[in-house]
């Protein structure tokens, strides 16, 4: 590593900075003013880069013609933005706040299946600027000179975006707006169409921020979600609501990953560390030395950060003792009465059961929101098949383990979250979750990256899946009543004491965090055990079981049985396994149609299923 | 002009509001007073569409106003000062001046800056400090102009006279006055009955979300039993 090699990759940084901050910056805009957690922003990046392609591809030709297709491309997109608002939001801005990233997510999904159908699976790399496309020699070295636009861009736009802000009518809205909505609808001010200009606006900077690296990354179907979960984590970094911040994050981010590119490989004590490899890792560390440091970001100020909002659940009781046993009387018999077939497909059912139920208990009890449930399922199920292939354990030992190992990486990232609150804390559980599967993607030699692991099976005592049905049966059973018992314990009542009112908790000398520190282990430890079953069963895993689908199939799950209810996870579970396997089979864009189904949901049902209106009522502002 | 009637207001299952019913005339300066946890912030609430109603009537101008929106209640005319000034701290005093501005639907004199400052001349020498690093007084000032520059015809005023030095309250009184002689009618609550007097014409006494009493302020004056009953601490 010498000195221009280092100049090199500073300038990446740089230039890869600037897409960055344009999607953050979105995000975070329309987070500020409509508080909806926009997880379609990646999808917008995405739509943007490929609408690009297919533009640029066309009428690129000259230069003119070339960011003029890009321009349009982000308009296009911010149009999108608009009629997503217009169409879907705004009829959900009554509902739960949860409902509306269903929402969000659900339109994640349809916008990777339409892209699915116009552009195909395959990565697309796109035209070069023209007059751009040479290159040019620094210290020896060579550098893209579109490097340079895009080096360019992100401050240009982020003047842009100061001289809006605090030039405009709008902005003075948008300002105004992001501090008390409420106030700004009092004076007259019709939110409505506010909410409009700010969805235009943000999800046209996700747009151009796809469109702008067009000649650098190829366009493909996994950047969605990978785009959320670096600009969750930019304007966690930031600090919500500050554009500086966000650019600064950015940069500081792409920074610290173009230096980790740099070093390359190092030889230490022996070892060879490949920093190479380590980006996204090291993406965490800045994240957490960073929120230790400044809880609400680099610029972040606390009055701007929402009050924790997370829903007010009445508390429900269990069902009685003889529902109890008749339901598990029945669920224990029925493979005695069923095909092959339908074994596996309850026994998956008991699995995302008990997953959801400790997704459940984090929301409901425990009052936090986790966009990266699947990341505790996920180590669950890495713990089991690597103690079982790797250390040689017994499929008995690797079971019993894999919860431990869950507990205790969720009391690990528990530890940073819980020093968060609301919407930040979600956030960062997600980009815990992002981080833990690129370390399950990303370490071949272990992990066998993005193919998995095989031959993954269970003792031969439970070879018959009937036989390994009834342990699934028995976890499960022990897993949620266990979750139940808790929820009516002291620690439960402190926990909801906690969610409530955290002020009057602390009065009382309940140390919430604590509180919700031990939580994040009790509700790993249950969603790892449903992951190592799950590993199991299957006899292979892949990144896939800590991705952020499963994620939300778990948020889903809870929400489509109703979170007023502790019955409410067990029925969302059942449902949605058996709707994805009734659609899987059938056609190849079941995400899409999965993603109209949830639409179709929270629009046709804003309350929830269980009238979930009632406990999830907002406190008033 | 304003005319409530039958209004109830639940929070959760708490009734806030019973069978509450009020009128202001056309350029009348009237008061809704009564102690602490009366109702009188929940009152204005509803009558800006701020909080539901669970039942009653409100009329506006001859408009039905009960579940318009917010803003909807704001263009017909209604201005809202709350309690707690709810300024936006990150944005100068113009700034927020700006936030207010809104072209009035029917004739009448606007409010411009220029104006406002007259009306308030602490705030002219202010425009470009943020509304966070007002003083309480300023911005009480603040929030009131604010509002004017959405031109209302109506004033709610939220206790404005609240948490204010004897100096700046009495510089409120003048505005309020000198407002009301410009023809706007103005509904405000206290729980100051020396504020009252001040500045309004007639008054309701309001108690556990329900009306007791209403009449002049000279009425009010005269009866002391209303006011041991309902006012005194
Ligand atoms: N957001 C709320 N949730 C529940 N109760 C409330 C809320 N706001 C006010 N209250 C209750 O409503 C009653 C009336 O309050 P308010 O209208 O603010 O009274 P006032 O303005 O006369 O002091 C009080 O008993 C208060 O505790
Ligand atoms: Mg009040």
């Amino acid at each position: 590593m010498d000195f221009s090699s280092i100049v090199v990759q500073f300038l990446n940084g740089l230039a890869g900075a600037s897409s960055l901050f344009l999607v953050a910056a979105g995000l975070s805009l329309i987070f500020g003013v409509t508080r909806v957690v926009n997880f379609a922003h990646g999808s917008f990046y995405m739509l943007g880069l490929f609408l690009a392609y297919s533009l640029a591809g066309r009428f690129g030709g000259t230069p003119t013609g070339f960011w003029i297709s890009l321009l349009v491309s982000a308009l296009v997109v911010g149009v999108v933005g608009a009629l997503v608002e217009i169409v879907i939001l705004r009829r959900t801005y009554r509902s739960p706040e949860l409902f509306q990233l269903l929402a969000t997510f659900a339109v994640v999904l349809v916008i990777k299946d339409v892209a699915l159908a116009i552009w195909g699976a395959d990565s697309l790399l796109g035209r070069r600027a023209p007059g751009l496309s040479g290159s040019f020699q620094f210290f020896g070295k060579v550098i893209p000179a579109y490097d340079l636009v895009l080096i360019a861009a992100g401050p240009v736009v982020l003047g842009l975006l100061w001289l809006i802000v605090r030039r405009t009518r709008f902005g003075r809205l948008v300002r105004a707006a992001t501090q008390d909505r409420e106030m700004v609808g009092a004076l007259g001010v019709n939110e409505a169409w506010l909410f409009t200009g700010v969805f235009f606006l943000g999800s046209f900077l996700a747009g151009l921020g796809g469109a702008i690296v067009l000649p650098r990354e190829p366009a493909n179907l996994s950047l969605d979600i990978a785009v959320i979960a670096d600009a969750f984590v930019v304007v966690v970094v930031g600090g919500m609501g500050s554009l500086p911040g966000a650019y600064l994050a950015a940069l500081l981010i792409a920074e610290v990953k173009a230096l980790c590119i740099a070093i390359g490989d190092v030889s230490m004590f022996g070892y060879t560390v490949s920093f190479s490899r380590l980006t996204l890792v090291v993406e965490f560390v800045v994240m957490a030395v960073v929120l230790v440091v400044r809880p609400y970001g680099l610029l972040g100020r606390p009055s701007a950060t929402p009050r924790a909002q997370v829903a007010i659940m009445a508390a429900s009781r269990p069902p009685r003792g003889r529902w109890i046993l008749l339901v598990i009387a029945v669920l224990a018999v029925a493979p005695l009465l069923i095909d092959r077939y339908s074994i596996v497909l309850l026994n998956d059912v008991l699995v995302f059961a008990l997953f959801a139920a400790s997704l459940h208990f984090f929301m409901g009890t425990g009052g936090m929101i986790s966009f990266g449930h699947a990341a505790y399922f996920g180590i669950g199920a890495y713990a089991a098949a690597l103690l079982l292939k790797r250390a040689g354990l017994q499929m008995e030992v690797a079971l019993t383990l894999a919860p431990v190992a869950g507990g205790i990486a969720a009391l690990f990232f528990g530890w940073f979250c819980v020093r968060l609150s609301g919407v930040y804390l979600a956030m960062l559980t997600l980009a815990f979750a992002q981080i833990a599967w690129s370390i399950a993607y990303q370490w071949d030699a272990l992990t066998g990256g993005s193919n998995g692991m095989v031959g993954v099976w269970p003792a031969a005592w439970l070879a018959d899946k009937a036989a390994f049905y009834w342990l699934t049966l028995g976890v499960t059973v022990v897993g949620v009543l266990w979750l139940w018992r808790m929820a009516s314990s002291p620690f439960g009542y402190g926990l909801r004491a906690g969610r409530d009112s955290p002020l009057r908790a602390e009065a009382l000398g309940i140390d919430v965090r604590r509180q919700q520190w031990f939580t994040f282990g009790v509700v790993g430890a249950v969603a790892a055990a449903a992951g190592a079953l799950y590993a199991f069963s299957k006899g292979s895993i892949s990144p896939d079981v800590m991705g952020i689908q499963r994620s939300v199939d778990a948020l889903v799950m809870v929400l489509l049985g109703g979170v007023h209810s502790l019955v409410g996870p067990l029925v969302g579970a059942a449902v949605l396994t058996w709707l994805q396997d009734e659609i899987i089979r059938d056609t190849e864009y079941w995400r899409g149609l999965l993603g109209l189904a949830i639409l179709a949901l929270v629009l046709l049902l804003p309350q929830g299923l269980a009238g979930a209106r009632d406990l999830w009522r907002r406190k008033p502002a | 002009m304003l005319s409530v009637r039958n209004l109830e207001v639940d929070y959760g299952q708490a009734h806030i509001l019973s069978n509450l019913a009020l009128e202001v005339l056309s350029g009348e300066v009237v008061v809704l007073i009564g102690r602490n946890g009366a109702g009188k912030s929940t009152t204005m609430k509803a009558i800006m569409g701020l909080v539901p109603a669970r039942a009653g009537e409100i009329r506006f101008q001859g408009h039905k106003v009960d579940h318009l929106r917010p803003y909807a209640v704001a263009r017909l005319g209604i201005g809202y000062v709350p309690e707690d000034r709810r300024i936006f701290t990150d944005l100068s005093v113009r700034e927020n001046l700006d936030v207010g501005r809104r072209t009035p639907s029917g004739a009448g004199a606007l409010w411009t800056p220029d104006r406002v400052f007259a009306l308030f001349p602490n705030l002219a020498e202010m425009q470009d400090r943020a509304g966070g690093m007002l003083s309480g007084g300023e911005q009480q000032m603040l929030a009131i102009a604010r509002t004017l520059m959405g031109n209302p015809t109506l004033l709610l005023l939220d206790e404005p006279s609240e948490g204010l030095a004897p100096l700046i309250v009495e510089q409120m009184a003048e505005a309020i006055l000198t407002l009301k002689r410009q023809g706007l009618s103005v509904l405000l609550s206290e729980q100051n009955l020396h504020f009252a007097h001040l500045v309004a014409d007639r008054a309701y006494v309001i108690e556990k979300g329900r009306i007791r009493y209403s009449g002049t302020m000279a009425e009010l004056a005269a009866d002391k039993e209303v006011r041991d009953a309902y006012l005194s601490l």
